[in-house]
């Protein structure tokens, strides 16, 4: 026999594995969990320990800031209207993507991938540099709020981030399909709306929640191209910035508990899904079995 | 030279770089000669062809391409009142980098030694966050890759994003309630006899670097992770037999099979450290160095647009400029790595 490494050795490194996992997950959330009870203790100073009493004062303060709350409706507003840009323009992008070769696409891909890697606060600057001008152009003041220009700001980055999603599942697309449904009489547009678009949906989706984050918690970006306005990011930095409350920590534990409502919705659906195309999968293999037999037979 | 003249460089680059792009696209077809597939409307159809080329084009040309043109255009010019603007002063100049580089033009020093530090040092520190961070990552990752069983990885993975829901800014203010004078961290330290008083991880940059260290955790570990998931266990499993060593099996196996991860990952929390505001603003000590601030006073402080677009543009070429000599220093390609 080969001598394999003795199994008490094993043991340990297994034991040391689950440790550094600990160690991480305990990094990972051990800033959070701290926050987070600094939410609830009474001092004005965020503290975790004397835990002096329980109190959920500070969520009511968090509830009656006027501009926390404007800020909030804004990023709201906001993030749909990127979710609204970017998923159509980075569907547009992933496609023209799959029909271009060679150098071409080398150049594209350089261009509409640049955005992810420019640091967000040179997207926004350059938007509002650009936008201001605009203006002057087009004598019209229309492009020179804070809202449009957040939206163009943050979708030229977003919309990459789309664009790649949409890219993975094009790649796994089988033409097949499309050139089918051609040869059977339906027009681009329709194969477009009834082949591609539904097989894209599990993309669609999960850009549209990607975009929608990204632009709800950008500050980068947006503290430059929001102007005079305000959105929840930059209210928060103003506030930070002035000093330490515990109805910023109030905001992290209410940001916490719908993201994890979200996670956990989001995995029930995944469940009910997977159990559904499985389904379908057994009824087909089941079709299939009896078409076999019928031929045979 | 006039800026006016810039307009016509603005405008007529990017129909240039179109027309650019259009001449290799008809190239490659040609090329493909009768294996070409069909012509784009004929594939599209007209509808769907019109919204392909508009989203794509005005994507490209409004969102990406020109707003640049025009910050390296601005960035030439001087500050002027609003009503000078495009008048016979606004004039070309190489000011607001000769500012970068020596500081105004009454100071004595002989070089602008406050803004130049902060960009070497937040070029530094970025290098050497972004090893941590492959540090830390990388054990996780190769765990949940090539250790861990399918439902504990998706669990680790939901535990994983979970934080990174949290904006960016609490995230720096949790790190600001851990490390403050009268943060947890010191008065455990006091109460435990360590310490006498509290110490000042804030002013010192601790604070800064622990909280950046943390902010980008995420985008490290999933690029690492994608590119060690496909290693085959066998190769793994042959070095063991052969009695290959642990860490020879990751320096040589491992880790050469997850470059274009690991240069992905890189990358990418290397650009995010360099251009990072959020964390410099709320755990920056008063005497932090950090570029992004400085970029951002321009705006705010000295209402100085022209110079801020100088600086931006010296910290994007900067950041730039290093991470392609790196690929290029471990033979990779930026489209390699981007994927």
């Amino acid at each position: 026999m080969t001598s394999r490494p003795f199994l008490s050795s094993r043991a340990v490194l297994k034991a040391m594995t689950g440790f550094y996992v600990l160690l991480f997950f305990a990094y990972l959330f051990g800033p959070l969990a701290v926050m987070g009870i600094t939410a609830f203790n009474t001092p004005s100073y965020p503290q975790v320990y004397p835990f002096e009493s329980f109190t959920l004062d500070w969520f009511v303060k968090l509830a009656n800031d006027d501009d926390m709350v404007a800020g909030f409706r804004n990023s709201l507003w906001i993030g749909l209207l990127v979710v609204l840009v970017s998923v159509p323009v980075g569907l547009a992008g992933a496609i023209v993507m799959t029909q271009v070769h060679a150098r071409a696409r080398s150049f594209y891909y350089l261009i509409v991938v640049s955005p992810v890697l420019t640091p967000g606060v040179i997207i926004g600057i350059s938007t509002v540099i650009f936008w201001r001008d605009m203006i002057g152009v087009t004598g019209t003041r229309a492009f020179y709020n804070g809202t449009f220009l957040t939206v163009v700001g943050q979708s030229s980055y977003i919309a990459a981030y789309t664009m790649l999603i949409f890219l993975a599942r094009l790649q796994r697309f089988d033409r097949a399909q499309d050139e089918a449904a051609q040869d059977l009489g339906a027009s681009q547009t329709q194969v477009f709306f009834h082949v591609l678009l539904p097989y894209l949906r599990p993309a669609v989706f999960s850009a549209a929640v990607l975009a929608f984050l990204s632009s709800f918690e950008n500050y980068n970006t947006t503290t430059f191209s929001i102007l005079a306005d305000k959105t929840l990011t930059t209210v928060l930095a103003g506030r930070v910035r002035q000093g330490t409350d515990p109805s910023l920590s109030a905001l992290a534990v209410a940001i916490i508990a719908v993201t994890v409502a979200g996670a956990v919705l989001y995995e029930v659906l995944r469940r009910r899904e997977d159990r559904r195309a499985r389904q379908r999968e057994r009824a087909a293999g089941a079709a299939e079995a009896r078409e076999m037999a019928g031929m045979t037979g | 030279m006039h800026s006016a003249i810039g307009k016509v460089f603005i405008f007529g680059l990017p129909a240039i770089v179109t027309l650019y792009f259009l001449a290799t696209a008809w190239a490659d077809r040609r090329r493909l000669g009768r294996a070409a597939p069909k012509p784009f409307f004929k594939r599209n159809g007209i509808a769907i062809g019109v919204y392909l080329i508009a989203a794509v084009g005005l994507w490209c040309v409004f969102a990406i391409v020109l707003p640049q043109l025009y910050m390296v255009d601005y960035s030439f010019r001087p500050k002027l009142p609003v009503a000078q603007m495009g008048g016979p002063k606004d004039l070309y100049t190489l000011d607001n980098y000769h500012y970068f580089l020596f500081g105004s033009t009454r100071s004595s020093a002989e070089w602008n030694v406050v803004h130049i530090r902060a960009l070497v040092q937040t070029v530094l520190i970025s290098i050497v966050i972004t090893a941590v961070n492959f540090a830390i990552c990388y054990p996780i990752a190769f765990y949940m890759a090539q250790v861990a069983r399918p439902a504990r990885v998706r669990l680790l993975m939901l535990m994983l994003i979970a934080p990174y829901w949290v904006n960016e800014i609490l995230r720096a203010f949790a790190f600001r309630i851990l490390l403050g004078t009268n943060g947890i961290i010191n008065r455990t330290l006091i109460e435990a006899g360590v310490l006498g008083e509290p110490l000042d991880f804030l002013g010192a940059d601790v604070g800064l670097y622990a909280g950046l260290t943390y902010a980008y955790l995420l985008l490290m570990m999933f690029p690492v992770y994608n590119a060690i998931e496909n290693l085959d266990r066998n190769q793994i499993e042959a070095a063991r037999d052969l009695g290959a060593p642990w860490w020879h099996i990751h320096l040589f196996i491992v880790m050469p099979h997850a470059k274009p991860g690991i240069a992905s990952g890189a990358t990418l929390v290397f650009m995010l450290n360099a251009g990072a505001l959020a964390a410099p603003l709320v755990l920056g000590g008063p005497r932090s160095l950090w570029f992004t601030p400085i970029v951002y006073d321009r705006f705010y402080q000295a209402f100085n647009w022209q110079q801020g677009a100088a600086y931006a543009l010296i910290l994007l070429l900067t950041c730039v400029v290093f991470v392609l000599g790196v690929l290029k220093l471990f033979r990779l390609k930026l489209g390699e790595i981007a994927r």
